[in-house]
């Protein structure tokens, strides 16, 4: 009879496969995971208290420190809080340029998380194309707002930079060019039989623990809930927009992958809309005050980050500054289930799951 | 490329409104210059109160301000009257012309009219100087029209009896109508004004300026949005100023005048005083307008401003805060809910204030009820209000597509609260982060340890008392 | 002339001989090996659409290798505080000297050769088994928990796989008749064996992927699991010889591949002028290709989706092969 001993097992907070510093305590036996206990923390840098030292526009650099994979709508969501509290009108051509730069950084979101989630199961090569295509996004993003990833480019009432010339044609061009990658993303991983196994009945939760559990995003719809915000709680401009949530029902990994592929889609429907009712002309900002004052009380927004909700609470007392400022960091709500996910499962799964929840870790620690 | 999209769009652009606002203030200092000047004459004529006295106090500083500000105001208000007759047949024959633009010369109008008021008003002032406080049953904007014109005519009367009189001003202001709305900030503004005064001389300096980009933006369009900003800011600055120096009835004239000139037409429109001009800056700039109105009429005075013009209308969502009331006061009782309202601010969330000792079987409730069934929590956290803490829960509820707000007030000194996360599994990290950062402990959470500060760690640094422990760094 | 010096009175002068003909053979492989990871990283940066390395050695990097050969050999040699220090030093050795042990019976051309065993087949395999036992000694050794989940993995890995490797090759010695490699390779005249058992050959290429390490079967290594795995404390040129140990067995099997399946050094038809040993650089080119293309290709399998396939599929799969082979062999030929 062999004793077997069971084995603690420290993954992280330097690991190439917990996109961060992530660290999760494993007690495994053999390969097999017995219990998970996740540590957060390591990138907490309190923005949530130097928010209450920092005037409206200040704070907007502070949101693409969080979630910094998708910038964009981490910099609208305080604006829209802001504006909804302010009840601004925003003008249209900014609308549409916060939808399209918006859309992009889902995209380039989803590619991020398309080629990680395959380097982490292994794969080498799709995370570089992806990455090519990313860089072409990020390269239009650059060219709006002069930053690759922190953008700061929303302001309370608009956006702070007009287009530049020929831009829009660009994003133009790049939409049947990324459906095009998409197709070879398909031939080349989509369909191989490897990574199926290793998706498949991965990582499988039902609706009621999605729902349970506070998670969002493809997360919730891969378990068959028909929800997006953009859809069911329209803000900015997405009402106007056709497009459909891709929603899956086996709760799997796989269920995840399909998900976000498919919302890379949509997030191109989007932009090809967007491109064509472009308006011509018109101003980026609205009147605002020079110093935002928002009312005194109290605001919740949420809006459809790439991983989930993304929601801003405002506690406002007038004042410049807000007197409480909490962002709901879909991230953070998301990896709650992830101790649940891991307990019978080996190692390779746990990098298949945790992939699959798809984090970042400047979100998870605020 | 900035520097391209700088002379593609100046509109939109920083730098332009920066250098903009550069210019203004040399301009506005070379006006005040002259203005000064001119009103060290002007004094003398009439009073030769503060322009000629730098080291005179706050007071007496604002009421220069106001006095430059009413003096420049004057010369706009000829000024523009000579471009409206040179160049006003443009807004009326260009409908096209931009809001700002009416606006702005909505607004320099309105001072001069002001200013012409201000005059009147002296004479009134003279004949029933006390006005403001005898009659309450003015609507604000007339009471602040006249404290303005009152103001006005002080500062111009009395700059010099004001050194004396000012501490005695400041004890009379409380008597005054508009302090009813306003005494808060005036006392604040009043016990700043002093530390302040060189602040406020630069305020003044300030208020000038946007003056004159008011009248530079009535010429041209450019910086419609720059200016904008400023304007408020401007009144804003004024404001507080005036506030400081003049007290009560300086600062109900600063807000007149903001009101007024921002085109917060709506203020305009109930105070009556909305004159051709006013009423086209309100029709053609009436969203903008509201908005900044709002967002200004907030600081200060925001039931004056807003309840005549805006009247409440019913939140589409009232009918869902009543069911969930209901069913909750059925279920519970009649007395578990310390509040239910709709938030109108955070798009029209219907919001229950539990009672601390039935937050735990509202949240029950709120989850299995068939009818209510919130089987999502959105979000949760915790405020300190220091006067109390709050845990604030957003929910949702997949199957009836709606939210509620859910609140709970928690004594500061014994932060302790019953722990949602038996009923939604999501509440289990958010209740450790409020645990960690605010130190409101949750009884029955599974695992309530610090998550995002490490475990030795001393303090909550999310309470508004909070001192790092650890100095040095 | 090996087989004479083999069969000679030995001597000093044998000695020397030999060492000298082996420090060429290393000097080969070394040289093959600096160059197979410069392949390598070319022809994955070609498949991933980027340069790859382009500065030392001019424009195709030639000397890329070598800087990075360079810089391990001068880089502190580290050893863990608790690592167990004797068995530490020896894993690499262990791990690497069976990997140019097993190069002495492939036969290159027809006179390149250094030792014609009769058992050459079986030589391999034998040898090429201890090499587990130094991966698993070095995991062991580093005293880290990834380090030993890679050894485990390393050890469970290679015992499964060798079993279908091993009969899949059945079927090329039902053929030859033989278990030399010369003998081997001069059965493939007429016609080289991948076409009589392509079974065998499929169950031996996946197999042969999976002894190597290489990708979708790098679980002992898996870096984005088990960070390196095995051989995650190690540093300079001791992970320098794990490394090489790697790139040697690559070219071992490569060559192997070529000698049992693809003809060895013989031409094809009609193209008979051109050298043995240039036919034979050709095709183990192309299965080295194929690896390095694999790899850029596919992702990792899971542990045990890895056994499953090795047990479940794999083996039947070489048991058939067996028959169909002997069926081959009755009747058509």
């Amino acid at each position: 009879m062999i004793r077997t001993e069971e084995m603690l097992l420290n993954v992280g907070p330097q690991h190439p496969s917990t996109h961060g510093v992530f660290r999760i305590v494993l007690k495994i036996d053999g390969e097999t995971i017995i219990e998970a206990t996740p540590v957060i923390g390591y990138l907490h840098r309190g923005t949530e208290k130097l928010a209450e030292n920092l005037q409206y526009t200040q704070i907007i650099p502070y949101t693409d420190r969080m979630d910094y994979l998708a910038a964009m709508t981490n910099n609208y969501v305080i604006c829209h809080a802001v504006e909804t509290m302010m009840n601004l009108e925003i003008p249209e051509r900014a609308e549409f340029l916060r939808v399209i730069v918006m859309e992009l950084g889902r995209i380039a979101s989803h590619l991020v998380w398309f080629g990680t989630y395959l380097l982490d199961i292994g794969a080498m090569s799709p995370f570089l194309y992806a990455f090519r295509e990313r860089e072409a996004i990020i390269n239009m993003l650059n060219e709006i707002c002069g930053a690759r990833l922190t953008f700061n480019y929303m302001r309370v009432g608009g956006v702070k930079w007009d287009a530049p010339e020929g831009w829009i044609e660009k994003v133009r061009d790049f939409i049947p060019y990324m459906r095009e990658e998409l197709a070879g993303y398909h031939d080349l991983v989509t369909g191989n039989e490897i990574f199926l196994n290793r998706v498949k009945g991965i990582g499988y939760y039902s609706k009621e623990e999605a729902l349970n559990f506070s998670l969002s995003g493809a997360n919730l719809r891969c378990t068959g809930t028909q929800w997006d915000l953009r859809k069911d709680e329209p803000y900015s401009i997405y009402s106007r927009f056709d497009f459909d949530v891709p929603v899956f029902h086996t709760g799997d990994a796989w269920a995840r992958y399909q998900c976000r592929m498919q919302e890379i889609e949509e997030s191109l429907k989007i932009l090809e809309q967007a491109v064509e009712q472009f308006p011509e002309e018109g101003p980026v900002m609205a009147k605002v005050p020079r110093i935002i004052k928002p009312p005194k009380g109290e605001a919740f927004v949420r809006i459809e980050s790439p991983r989930g909700e993304i929601g801003c609470y405002i506690a406002s007392e007038g004042k410049k500054e807000p007197y409480r400022l909490k962002f709901r960091r879909p991230s953070f709500y998301n990896l709650q289930i992830l101790p649940k996910l891991l307990v019978g499962e080996n190692i390779s799964n746990l990098i298949t799951i945790l992939g699959g929840i798809d984090i970042v870790l400047g979100e998870v620690d605020g | 490329m900035t520097k391209e999209r700088d002379d593609q769009n100046p509109t939109n652009d920083g730098l332009s409104i920066e250098e903009q606002k550069k210019k203004a203030a040399a301009e506005a200092k070379a006006k005040a210059l002259e203005l000064a000047k001119q009103r060290k004459a002007e004094k003398e004529a009439a009073n030769p109160e503060p322009a000629s006295e730098p080291e005179l106090t706050k007071e007496e500083l604002k009421k220069k301000a106001a006095a430059e500000a009413k003096a420049k105001a004057l010369e706009l208000a000829k000024q523009r009257k000579a471009e409206k007759e040179a160049a006003n047949s443009e807004p009326a024959s260009e409908p096209e012309l931009t809001k700002e633009e009416l606006k702005k010369k909505a607004a320099a109008e309105a001072k001069a009219k002001a200013l012409e008021l201000a005059k009147q008003r002296m004479a009134e002032k003279e004949a029933a100087n006390s006005e403001p406080a005898s009659e309450p049953e003015l609507t604000k904007e007339e009471l602040k029209k006249k404290a303005a014109a009152e103001a006005k005519a002080k500062a111009l009367e009395l700059a010099k009896q004001r050194m004396a009189e000012k501490e005695a001003d400041a004890a009379s202001t409380p008597d005054s109508s508009l302090e009813e709305t306003d005494d808060l900030a005036k006392q604040k503004a009043l016990a700043a004004a002093k530390a302040k005064a060189a602040a406020a001389a630069k305020a003044k300096a300030a208020a000038a300026a946007k003056a004159k980009m008011l009248r530079d933006a009535g010429e041209s369009d450019t910086t419609e949005t720059a200016e904008a900003g400023e304007d408020e800011k401007a009144k804003a600055a004024a404001k507080a100023k005036a506030a400081a120096a003049a007290k009560a009835k300086a600062a109900a004239a600063a807000k007149a005048k903001a009101l007024r000139d921002a085109g917060g037409g709506e203020a305009a429109e109930t105070a009556g005083a909305g004159d051709d001009e006013k009423a086209k800056a309100i029709a053609a700039a009436k969203a903008k307008a509201a908005a900044a109105a709002k967002a200004r009429a907030a600081a200060n005075a925001k039931n004056a401003a807003e309840e005549p013009a805006e009247p409440e209308k019913p939140s589409p969502n009232q009918p869902f805060l009543d069911t969930y009331v209901k069913v909750i006061k059925e279920q519970l009782g009649p007395h578990v809910l310390e509040d239910a309202y709709i938030n109108k601010l955070s798009k029209d969330v219907p919001t229950l204030v539990a009672k601390p000792e039935s937050y735990y079987k509202i949240a029950d409730l709120l989850k299995h009820n068939e009818a209510l069934h919130f089987d999502y929590l959105s979000e949760m956290h915790g405020t300190d209000f220091e006067t109390h803490f709050e845990v604030y829960n957003h929910f949702y509820s997949y199957e009836n597509r709606q939210s509620v707000a859910l609140k709970v007030k928690i004594d500061r000194n014994s932060a302790t609260t019953h722990s949602i996360t038996p009923l939604w599994e999501g509440a289990n990290w958010p209740e450790r982060e409020t645990y960690d950062l605010l130190g409101i402990i949750f009884e029955g959470h599974p695992n309530l340890t610090r998550i995002m500060m490490p475990d030795d760690w001393v303090g909550h640094p999310l309470r508004k008392d909070y001192e790092p422990h650890d100095v040095e760094v | 002339m090996m087989q004479d010096l083999l069969h000679a009175q030995p001597g000093w002068m044998h000695v020397a001989i030999f060492f000298a003909l082996g420090a060429a053979l290393l000097m080969t492989v070394l040289g093959f090996v600096t160059y197979a990871i410069l392949a390598e990283r070319k022809v994955l940066g070609f498949m991933q659409m980027r340069t790859g390395p382009n500065r030392v050695g001019g424009k195709y990097a030639l000397l890329q290798t070598v800087a990075d050969v360079f810089k391990l050999l001068i880089k502190e040699d580290t050893i863990p505080k608790l690592a167990d220090r004797p068995l530490f030093i020896l894993a690499p050795v262990l791990a690497f000297a069976p990997a140019f042990m097993v190069l002495a019976t492939i036969p290159f051309s027809k006179n390149m050769q250094f030792a014609d065993l009769g058992v050459g087949l079986l030589y391999y395999v034998a040898i090429s088994g201890i090499s587990t036992i130094g991966i698993l000694m070095g995991g062991w050794a580093s005293n880290n928990k990834y380090s030993l989940l890679g050894g485990m993995r390393s050890a469970a890995q290679m015992i499964s796989y060798e079993i279908p490797l091993v009969i899949s090759v059945i079927g090329v010695i039902l053929f030859a008749g033989s278990l030399n490699l010369n003998d081997i390779v001069a059965g493939q005249q007429n016609i080289a064996y991948i076409f009589l058992t392509p079974i065998g050959f499929i169950v031996f290429l996946i197999s042969s992927i999976a002894e190597l390490n290489r990708t979708p079967f790098d679980l002992p290594e898996a870096e984005s699991e088990l960070v390196a795995g095995y051989h995650v404390e190690y540093s300079g040129f001791r992970w320098a010889f794990f490394m090489l140990t790697e790139y040697v067995y690559l070219f071992a099997m490569a060559s192997l591949t070529t000698v049992l399946f693809l003809g060895g050094w013989n031409p094809i038809p009609f193209l008979g002028f051109i050298p043995g040993v240039i036919w034979f650089g050709l095709k183990f080119s192309i299965v080295v290709f194929f690896m390095i293309w694999i790899r850029g290709t596919l992702p990792r399998m899971r542990a045990d989706q890895l056994m499953g396939f090795a047990w479940k599929v794999l083996l039947p799969l070489a048991l058939l092969n067996i028959f169909v082979s002997a069926a081959v062999k009755e009747l058509f030929l």
